[in-house]
């Protein structure tokens, strides 16, 4: 009892009363999210309810007009978006992101932060083998992360040329390869042939089953159910309602706020 | 004739310094720059005045290489989220400001008179083989800036760079600081053409602002799009061909039954003009079709 009231006063990560206006629209007001560590909470609400720029200030990509953001008790609006990766918030991209000129398996390996062959150092004459040994790490590393969302046999193919649904399974190979604390998924399986969801929602327990806490944006309604613990509804900016998938599958505000409400 | 072919060499060295530094930043790490003929006035600048202040001339060269590096980097940090057009606007209008400057402030280069009697580095060693000896020290210079270049590009860093060309996002979400890798492939372009600036001083032993106009931003800029921007042979080819074409034009013009050496002058521009639009259409077509 004491460790569940614990985790409710001390969420993993915390939105406060946040606030982002483009010109004078008010696209997020007063959105408070608590998202418990070790969750998969889903993140749903209809088109334009802010979700996706909820996950842009968490990551540091968009900077809020108001409220805070915390992390593991750390206050973290305000730092920029690479500084915010490596606290471990990984996001991956609603429209995949993929480095179009790279190869698939370069595009995991580009990952590991302080690569020794990433400096100035690593150019010079004796740099070379100890680049070869750590490129020898990272790749199998990457190789590995690469089978487990069944890329591998994309691994020598420029990343551009991957099909929709694999340039999505890339955006969250990625966030894999980051090692991540919590993974922002935004949209993983929109666009993603059906066949191919299975797969991707097994992709995502693994992430899950590895420590990470996993909060997810989805409109498939299916998926939710099924991968999350928790969901919150997002609605013209702010938090309408949260709780179990089942609960708020019964609310009629939450069908009121995707179908309008009953004349 | 030989002399005419060693000078050919010497200026396609130079250039193709020039242009490989343009390839570093632009066809790996996707900055664009139209200003590279800044940190090329600034080497020659640089190792023009310390040469003639009796410093060694390989020192002359790291100098100027090191204060065009720092240049590029305080260019690279003023600009960090720009747009690739804007960066282009930018760095054309800092090519022009450093080209001012150099114009009007009389203390740094006497102004439109410019420097003369710049020493050149062994001479009296070669005797008249001295046009030999320097285009093969210029040469040397070359490869260890190709080299280097080369390294780079197989190198982690190399993807890296390609990494934030391809989308920089990506980059910052991985927790990489995107501003400290285009600091460092700016400078390091700017650094190899204020080295190539060394040798063009010492070259000529006489430099002044007009000799770097705008206009040899774009000749390297084409030399880069010639060569297939990120190709290093390439961009040595297209440097190649940039030089023949601009240098060339003395020799050609005894073979060339029509035209007086005015015309054939402003043919060559419109010659690269028409390779510029040719490669850019070509290219154009491939990056719309991907």
């Amino acid at each position: 009892m004491t460790t569940e009231l614990l985790n409710v006063s001390m969420p993993e990560l915390e939105t406060r009363h946040l606030v982002k206006r483009f010109g004078g629209m008010q696209a997020i007001s007063d959105c408070n999210l608590r998202i418990a560590g070790g969750s998969i909470t889903g993140l749903i609400g209809p088109n334009g309810a802010g979700k996706s720029t909820v996950f842009s200030m968490i990551s540091g990509f968009l900077r809020s007009d108001g409220g805070e953001i915390w992390f593991k008790g750390r206050r973290i609006d305000g730092l920029p978006a690479h500084r915010v990766a490596r606290l471990g918030i990984i996001r991956t991209f609603q429209t995949p992101h993929e480095l179009r000129e790279l190869s698939v398996l370069e595009n995991l390996m580009v990952v590991p932060r302080s690569q020794f062959g990433e400096s100035l150092a690593g150019l010079l004459p004796f740099g070379g083998r100890r680049v070869r040994k750590e490129e020898h790490e990272i790749e199998e590393r990457a190789i590995a992360v690469l089978r487990t969302v069944g890329l591998e046999h994309h691994a020598q193919h420029r990343a551009a040329d991957l099909s929709g649904g694999q340039k999505k399974l890339l955006e969250i190979a990625r966030c894999m390869m980051c090692n991540p604390k919590v993974a922002l998924l935004d949209e993983p399986t929109a666009g993603v042939n059906p066949s191919l969801i299975n797969d991707l929602m097994e992709v995502i327990r693994v992430l899950h089953n590895g420590g990470v806490t996993v909060v997810i944006i989805e409109h498939n309604m299916n998926v939710v159910m099924r991968l999350c613990g928790h969901v919150v509804v997002l609605d013209r900016g702010a938090v309408m309602c949260e709780g179990t998938p089942d609960s708020i599958q019964r609310d009629e505000r939450v069908l009121a706020a995707y179908l309008g409400s009953p004349p | 004739m030989l002399d005419f072919l060693i000078a050919i060499v010497t200026f396609t060295a130079i250039y193709a310094m020039v242009s490989l530094g343009l390839n570093l930043q632009w066809g790996q790490a996707g900055l664009v720059n139209l200003g590279q003929v800044a940190f090329f006035a600034t080497g020659a600048y640089t190792a023009a005045i310390l040469t003639r202040a009796n410093v060694p001339f390989l020192w002359a060269i790291l100098a100027a290489a090191a204060l065009a590096a720092v240049l590029g980097a305080l260019v690279a940090l003023i600009t960090p989220h720009l747009r690739e057009d804007y960066l282009a606007i930018v760095t054309l209008g800092f090519a022009e400001l450093v080209r001012l400057i150099l114009l009007n402030e009389k203390e740094i280069g006497n102004g439109p008179n410019g420097i003369n009697a710049i020493p050149q580095p062994l001479h009296g060693v070669a005797g008249a083989n001295y046009p030999l000896l320097f285009a093969l020290l210029t040469l040397a210079a070359l490869a260890a800036v190709f080299l280097f270049n080369e390294r780079l590009r197989g190198a982690p860093l190399g993807r890296l760079l390609r990494a934030i060309r391809d989308d920089e996002s990506v980059v910052a979400s991985i927790g990489k600081s995107v501003l400290a890798f285009k600091v460092e492939a700016f400078s390091l372009g700017a650094a190899m053409a204020g080295a190539a600036g060394a040798f063009y001083a010492a070259y000529l032993t006489f430099i002044a602002p007009e000799m770097f106009t705008a206009s040899v931003s774009i000749y390297v800029l084409v030399a880069v799009l010639i060569g297939k921007r990120g190709s290093n042979f390439g961009t040595l080819l297209g440097a190649v061909f940039v030089s023949i074409l601009l240098e060339g034009s003395d020799f050609i013009k005894d073979y060339i039954p029509f035209g007086t050496g005015v015309q054939i002058a402003a043919f060559r521009i419109i010659v690269m003009g028409a390779v510029l639009m040719l490669v850019v259409l070509a290219r154009y077509r491939t990056m719309v079709e991907s």
